[in-house]
């Protein structure tokens, strides 16, 4: 039976959603800009015409500006677009509970079923279209074809407001011409080491000798390898957009350069306790914490930590994040930004390994979180603060937990998974 | 158009037992009480004027028709064409 997998990809969903809320900027070269690491701040998204200026996901604002001069930026919503998000996805559910989400702007769908032919599910992705449109004031572009990559690819293909189908009939001739960079997981540094082996389409990758593919890249060599031939077989798993979470971050540029250790320590726990809460809030425990710091000179540095057991208790990750402070940052002083973000996540319903004596204090101190949790959320950030935070009042402005990234997790989990 | 100002409504409605938030009547910016005498079409749409999206209430106002949007609960309207 052939499969029939789509592929629904939001057009500049960040930068779409803001310029439904502000008329004003349609039309105009707009990008969602924030990143907390820095007063300057990297670009996130932008609409098509800042794109056709030569404005990049990534960029420097200033670096944005200097191609884009009228560029207009914009600070990202992201409670919004998470809201946008599930209304996507609840259209998409009118016709499959099978819906992967892989971040909050593409979901891949299932249609697979007896009789389900490939025409019929391009007939439900022009239906989603017109629906994301008209009700969302949104727009998609969808691909469809018969496995994820294919359909991920055909998403790609045409842009915005558009469907392509690849059928098994005829998708070599579509996509054997493309460039190798263009299919997933196939990154800039692949293309470089592909590039010498004279691999640069994936129709040049489909034919490579397998042998060599595997001396070279080892397993993911012959992953990408069955990609290029429409080998793909990854089941649509049923994965919500709070499932995606890989890792929670959170990082603040404070009201004026962190000069002296006490202030550090100030927005290192500030930061913990925002990272803790919304670890807390999706349900998660971590085993690692990193620090990330700027300086004014604007030069960057991480350390990440293992911890001895997962946690999300505020003071096990601000404990965490401050012994990197002091054994790694202390010379930097003063920094323009601090950074704390936790990894390597599971659920807080996952077994945990119980430690005899620290148990009844492990209890405790998640109850104490999540009052706190509950009575910021009553009745605002600052209803409670740690007595470190008072050493500088100035900060007890920042509230840091409404910036944060959170980023998706990896289509080859789902690989692993499906074995 | 580029200078209209989105303004939230206050808004008296009622809640049936199905679920559904029925708008009856609502207050212009100005405070004028404007009564809903009849409700064309309910819909989730975008807000291409006024700029956001929400539950669509077409409403008819005495001899008007009026968009009523219902974004997560703050409502606002916007003029038909």
């Amino acid at each position: 039976m052939g499969r029939v997998v789509l592929h629904v990809d939001a057009n500049s969903f960040y930068a779409s959603v803001e310029v439904l809320y502000q008329p004003a900027l349609r039309g105009k070269a707009v990008s969602v800009c924030g990143d907390p690491m820095a007063r300057h701040g990297i670009v996130l998204a932008s609409t098509p015409p800042a794109k056709r200026r030569g404005v990049k996901t990534g960029m420097a604002i200033w670096q944005a500006k200097q191609v884009c001069p009228e560029l207009i930026c914009v600070p990202p919503h992201y409670r919004l677009y998470v809201h946008f998000s599930r209304m996507m996805r609840a259209i998409e559910e009118s016709w499959t509970d099978k819906v992967e989400s892989f971040g909050l702007d593409e979901n891949w769908m299932e249609l697979t079923e007896p009789g389900f032919t490939v025409e019929d599910g391009a007939r439900v992705a022009e239906s989603i279209r017109r629906r994301v449109r008209e009700e969302l004031g949104i727009t998609v572009s969808v691909g469809v074809s018969f496995n994820k990559i294919l359909a991920k690819l055909g998403s790609d293909m045409k842009k915005p407001d558009a469907v392509t189908v690849l059928d098994e009939a005829h998708w070599r001739e579509r996509v054997w011409p493309l460039p190798v960079g263009d299919l997933l997981y196939v990154g800039p540094r692949t293309v470089r080491k592909l590039a010498p082996l004279n691999i640069r389409t994936i129709g040049d990758l489909a034919q490579a000798p397998p042998e060599m593919m595997q001396r070279r890249f080892g397993v993911n060599g012959l992953m990408l390898l069955e990609f290029a031939n429409g080998l793909d077989k990854t089941p649509v798993r049923r994965v919500g957009v709070e499932e995606t979470i890989k890792s929670v971050g959170n990082s603040a540029t404070a009201p004026h350069d962190i000069a002296t250790p006490e202030n550090a320590r100030c927005v290192v726990y500030l930061l913990a306790e925002s990272v803790g809460a919304r670890l807390r809030e999706a349900g998660m425990r971590c085993g690692s914490v990193s620090l990330f710091a700027r300086t004014t000179e604007l030069d960057v540095a991480g350390h990440q930590c293992r911890l001895p057991r997962p946690t999300n208790i505020t003071a096990d990750i601000g404990a965490a994040a401050v012994r990197q402070l002091e054994e790694h940052f202390l010379d930097w002083l003063p920094l323009r930004s601090l950074g704390v973000s936790v990894g390597q996540l599971t659920p807080d319903t996952a077994p945990l390994q119980t430690d005899l004596f620290g148990e009844a204090r492990r209890e405790k101190q998640e109850a104490l979180d999540r009052s706190l949790d509950g009575l910021r959320q009553r009745y605002g950030h600052q209803v409670v603060n740690r007595g470190i935070v008072l050493t500088d009042r100035s900060f007890v402005r920042v509230n840091p937990k409404e910036e944060h990234f959170v980023h998706p997790v990896g289509f080859l989990q789902g690989r692993r998974g499906a074995g | 158009m580029d200078t209209l100002v989105k303004t939230y409504v206050k808004v008296r409605a009622d809640f049936t037992p199905e679920g559904q938030i029925v708008p009856l009547k609502f207050r212009t910016e100005d405070g004028m009480p404007c009564l809903i005498d009849r409700i064309i079409d309910i819909r989730p749409a975008p807000s291409l004027k006024a700029g956001g999206q929400g539950t669509r209430y077409t409403c008819r106002v005495g001899e008007k028709l009026i968009y009523l949007f219902n974004d997560r609960n703050r409502w606002f309207t916007e003029s038909v064409d």
